[in-house]
């Protein structure tokens, strides 16, 4: 048990560690670098660059220098906790994403919850009672919530909140707490309007959790146990809720780790309709600054935070599995 | 030989069928027969003739789409009464109280009879604390002592060991722990060793005959395996086709089978005293699709003793041909 729980810690920090290569290279894979979309906006907005301002911009964010000694600098200013410069705002780095990286896992949370919550129920429904009207139904509107696109449900949701609720339901706070600091009252403001985000957010993955939930009870029903424990006399629901369910909870389990970057990445487009303050819509833009840094720096947190969720999802199922825990089949 | 005595169970012409897109599948197709108290009862038949289907309609666990349309299971409660189980609902108080208790259940594998997230203790405390109402200590206290009787070594240790953790013999007598753990007076054994090699099969066969004697309870035997059956059933089922085909007293079936069909399956056992490297006979032709059963006697394209017009077109009703013994077969005048 303990040798499993090392071995995991080491492939844990193997993993951040080519995460940190990994990221670096994919933002330095578009041609151009920072300077280049700097002048191409410059010039857009009819100001020109002289080749000798860009090669001293070039010098003074070292750009001019081979990748990899790049690489090393960055590491190495991260591993005295400081992420570099967002260029493009002048500022620190950690400053730039602020609390947004908070509020993007306040956010993802939520709508894991709401999925869950919708879809694990429905699932457990939707395999007992097989081919069941009910069945059919949570089906087709499970299907029909995976068929419509994030940011279409988003504008949809803001135009119905608009139009009839007279009510501004996008971002997570009202215009007069945006720019607050942190109270109470903004908390409550916030999960006032976290709801609609989960749902709008959530509903997506709630019609594949509910297909996925289905399909794995619908296996462990069919499993003998299920049977010796309905002939020890035990009620139907005891039996199926203590049994087949506790089984095909597993595989959720183990997916939490990489649901939250897939909520993450999978909602930038919602995030930008509901101009949401999350780490997603900063991302987008520092990529398409070719914002080395703050790119670089979003990236990485989104990977640690996968390895960290897959730590703690390794942890969990070894607590609620036997097979695990006692490393046998 | 039973005449004095009340059958504990008697299931009449029951017939389970699975209702399938396809067509239906005719699993039980009017099975008869009856378990007498104390006694065992040995059916026997080829895979897919019904006979884990017929255990599983008198414990009314018979898995969707399948449903008992016909016929009649009584039970001869413990209290005197007698009980339909066909007329209760598959989830009714009445018939979970019946389960365990009553009746007990052991299947043909034992690792997966077990659930792989919960340990053996827990589901045999389970089933104690669910029918007895004692504490949790109390029930763990005879979980431990049934483990012991089953002749599990150290069970105050493998109580809170997991089913994958046990060899594939001890699992099979936790298994039996689990269905005695209740004092059933009717046990029904699926196929309980077909999945153990054969020196652990002597010792659960050995297992139950003692558990029978020490509890006087009666044990419903289904196997393919006629060896298991002469070594412990008294009386014997014949199953083909979810029917009945013949039924009798263990020394009747091996020594004057009726049936073409039991005689059939008697010719195919090997044998010591057989001659070597002789072909050991076989049944010739396989068991007809679910969805295409024959009309007429449901063994009649197989069946070396065929009367044309006859077995192809009627179906044979059982008949005594001795006090004990009935066949059905229209080689057998009435």
């Amino acid at each position: 048990m303990i040798a499993y729980i090392v071995r995991r810690l080491i492939l844990a920090l193997l993993t951040t560690w080519a995460i940190t290569v990994l990221s670096f290279i994919i933002i330095q894979l578009p041609p151009g670098d920072y300077v280049t979309s700097y002048i191409a906006s410059m010039s857009a907005s009819g100001v020109g660059v002289t080749e000798a301002e860009a090669q001293a911009l070039r010098i003074q964010y070292g750009l001019d220098q081979p990748i990899y000694i790049q690489y090393l600098k960055w590491m190495g200013l991260i591993a005295q906790g400081n992420f570099g410069m967002a260029i493009e705002w002048g500022r620190p780095v950690l400053d730039v994403i602020g609390d947004r990286l908070t509020l993007t896992v306040v956010i993802s949370v939520a709508a894991i919850v709401f999925t869950w919550a919708l879809a694990l129920p429905i699932g457990i429904y939707s395999a007992v009672k097989r081919y069941s009207i009910g069945d059919y139904i949570a089906t087709f509107i499970g299907f029909i919530g995976l068929a419509i696109p994030g940011f279409m449900l988003a504008l949809i949701v803001m135009y119905v909140g608009f139009k009839y609720f007279n009510a501004n339901v996008g971002g997570l706070f009202s215009a007069e707490m945006a720019d607050a600091p942190w109270s109470w009252a903004k908390f409550v403001d916030m999960l006032k309007h976290l709801p609609i985000v989960a749902i709008v957010l959530g509903i997506g993955g709630t019609a594949q959790m509910i297909r996925i939930m289905r399909s794995n009870l619908l296996d462990e029903l069919r499993k003998p146990y299920v049977m010796t424990a309905r002939a020890r006399g035990l009620p139907e629901t005891r039996v199926i809720l203590k049994y087949p369910v506790r089984v095909a909870l597993n595989p959720f389990i183990s997916t939490l780790g990489y649901l939250f970057p897939y909520v993450v990445s999978g909602s930038i487009i919602v995030s930008m309709v509901l101009s949401l303050p999350t780490v997603g819509p900063l991302l987008l833009k520092a990529l398409i600054a070719q914002d080395l840094f703050l790119a670089g720096t979003i990236v990485l947190m989104l990977g640690v935070m996968t390895v960290i969720g897959t730590f703690i999802s390794d942890l969990l199922l070894m607590w609620v599995d036997p097979r695990i825990r006692l490393g046998k089949q | 030989m039973h005449s004095e005595h009340k059958p504990l169970l008697s299931v009449r012409n029951l017939k389970t069928y699975f209702f399938q897109d396809e067509g239906t599948v005719k699993a039980v197709d009017g099975a008869t027969f009856d378990v007498y108290p104390g006694k065992t009862l040995g059916v026997v038949g080829e895979s897919g003739c019904g006979k884990s289907v017929t255990a599983q309609s008198i414990l009314r666990i018979v898995d969707q789409p399948g449903r008992i349309v016909e016929g009649e299971i009584v039970l001869c409660c413990a209290k005197g009464t007698d009980v339909e189980l066909t007329k209760l609902h598959p989830n009714s108080k009445e018939i979970r109280a019946i389960r365990g208790t009553e009746i007990g259940l052991v299947f043909q594998e034992p690792m997966t009879s077990f659930s792989p997230v919960h340990t053996v203790g827990n589901q045999i405390i389970e089933a104690i604390r669910l029918h007895c109402g004692i504490s949790e200590r109390e029930a763990r206290a005879k979980a431990i002592e049934t483990l012991r009787q089953v002749g599990i070594p150290k069970p105050e240790r493998r109580i809170d060991e997991y089913a994958f953790e046990l060899s594939g013999g001890l699992r099979q007598r936790a298994m039996i722990a689990v269905a005695l753990s209740c004092d059933p007076r009717l046990l029904i054994a699926d196929e309980p060793t077909t999945a153990l090699d054969v020196t652990t099969q002597a010792q659960i066969l050995d297992l139950l005959r003692r558990m029978q004697e020490q509890r006087g309870m009666a044990i419903m035997l289904i196997t393919h395996n006629l060896g298991v059956i002469a070594e412990m059933a008294d009386d014997v089922v014949v199953m083909y086709l979810g029917r009945v085909v013949e039924q009798g007293p263990v020394d009747a079936i091996f020594h004057s089978p009726k049936h073409p069909y039991t005689k059939a399956l008697l010719r195919s056992i090997p044998s010591i005293e057989s001659t070597p490297r002789v072909e050991l006979p076989t049944i010739s032709g396989s068991i007809p699709h679910p969805y295409n059963r024959p009309s007429g006697c449901p063994f009649f394209p197989r069946c070396p003793e065929c009367i044309p017009g006859t077995c192809d077109t009627a179906e044979p009703t059982p008949i005594a041909v001795s006090e004990e013994q009935s066949v059905s077969c229209f080689l057998y005048p009435s």
